[in-house]
């Protein structure tokens, strides 16, 4: 019979789905619909594997790292499972180098930990001690075997920002957790078109995602657009236009809200420069990251110009 | 065969999610319902309503309908909009091309709905 290992407890599993199981022995996990759709009682299967009938209209994303819905999943073999929402392991490790990006965002690059798991664009948490923690995207890319690679915004009284700007060094020991997040670049349908918007430091998850999507050979369009109130507010151009000039399929397109923009630079809210340049999104693949505003208008707009909803990743912060 | 099978299953509720969402929130007489509110989460919901629509699997009772919607009946929600939300049901499932009988199968199953939605 086969056993679901869950919060330190094992439970016997005969014919019944996960949910069910777990119900029934007084374990409360949050569900709704009991039919496999509205996704409450999503969890995530860390050791054994769950039959693919529990991870039917799952995003592609989420079915990578082995989430699943509790109440279609009847398990045929040991699994080990967790709640969607639980964090991942604390992992020690150093800072290697810290550069600033812009006045008020910092790079600041992390020793690659000992088999360290993560995608391109997936975030991780900074603790500034046992129960003080920020999120942080990943700008660095898994293939490439770089440090760990985070642009820290510097937030106006933000206790862990703030931590970061005037304590951390070059060899300071840091703790974070292991890497979170659904937004992310999955290989398969090389000539999706795709298309990548972000303000301030959410450049740092797509940065990694563009590289990851090129490394993997994707052949359809590739444009990114990244915005901010002033030119001083952009980073990576450099190294953003010489990927363009090396990928015909990939566009850079910096945008500028306030004030005229300089050649080579659009001048505009970010999200409305990529909307006027791509009207149609039908077919395409769409990932949004920074400011939360910009991030839900534009998970809202894309999919009304046409992107289809399992194909839109976001991550707001 | 079953009301669900016969328009096409789970297969049938994906093709139908995106266009059926994408017409409610283009739809400026319910729209503002949905305004701040998660696109993910919201997909997930739209789907649930679907798949119960087209006869398909699901433990919603007329409780969990009155709970789920009791907030948007504070904001106002009335016939009207469940009428323009039956309407942008309808005008999806003929975009699909689903046969006439089985599109009012699916009509009378979402307005058996009505009263819980409404909160009466």
């Amino acid at each position: 019979m086969p056993k679901i290992h869950f919060g330190g407890q094992s439970y016997d599993c005969q014919d019944q789905s996960v949910l069910d199981c777990l119900t029934a022995q007084g374990v409360s996990i949050p569900s709704s619909c009991h039919s496999g759709v509205c996704q409450t009682c999503l969890m995530r299967a860390v050791n054994g594997k769950v039959p693919s009938s529990a991870q039917n209209g799952l995003k592609p994303t989420l079915v990578e790292q082995n989430y699943f819905m509790a109440c279609s999943c009847y398990p045929v073999e040991d699994i080990e499972i967790a709640l969607a929402q639980d964090a991942g392991t604390k992992i020690l490790s150093r800072i290697s180098a810290i550069k600033p990006l812009t006045d008020d965002i910092l790079g600041i690059k992390i020793q690659l930990p000992p088999a360290f798991e993560y995608r391109a664009g997936q975030f991780i948490n900074l603790f500034k001690d046992e129960n003080t923690s920020r999120s942080y995207s990943l700008a660095s890319v898994p293939a490439l075997g770089e440090d760990l690679f985070l642009n820290v915004r510097k937030v106006p009284n933000g206790v862990v920002s703030n931590w970061i700007f005037e304590t951390l060094d070059v060899g300071y020991p840091i703790t974070i957790s292991s890497a979170i997040g659904d937004c992310f670049y999955v290989p398969g349908r090389p000539d999706q078109d795709i298309l990548l918007v972000g303000t301030g430091s959410g450049l740092a998850p797509l940065y990694g995602i563009v590289r990851d999507a090129l490394l993997n050979n994707h052949r359809g369009k590739i444009h990114l657009y990244h915005g901010s109130y002033a030119l001083n507010g952009l980073y990576f151009i450099d190294e953003l236009k010489k990927l363009e000039s090396a990928n015909p399929n990939f566009r850079y397109v910096p945008c500028i809200s306030e004030g005229a923009a300089p050649d080579g630079y659009a001048q505009g809210m970010v999200l409305d420069v990529a909307l006027s340049d791509n009207p149609d999104l039908t077919g395409w693949r769409v990932f949004l990251c920074g400011n939360p505003a910009m991030v839900n208008a534009a998970k809202t707009q894309t999919f009304l110009a046409g992107a289809a909803s399992r194909d839109i990743f976001s991550d707001p912060f | 065969m079953s009301l669900y099978d016969e328009i096409g299953g789970e297969a049938a509720v994906n093709a139908a999610v995106d266009i059926f969402y994408r017409k409610v929130l283009k739809d400026d007489r319910i729209k503002r319902f949905f305004s701040g509110v998660d696109m993910d989460k919201q997909a997930a919901k739209q789907k649930a309503f679907l798949t119960m629509a087209f006869g398909g699997p699901n433990k919603y009772t007329g409780e969990d309908m009155r709970r789920g919607h009791a907030h948007l009946v504070a904001q106002g929600l009335n016939d009207s909009h469940f009428d323009a939300v039956m309407e942008n049901l309808g005008a999806t499932l003929v975009e699909l091309n689903v046969p006439a009988n089985l599109i009012a199968q699916a009509a009378a199953i979402a307005e058996s709905t009505r009263n819980d939605v409404l909160g009466r």
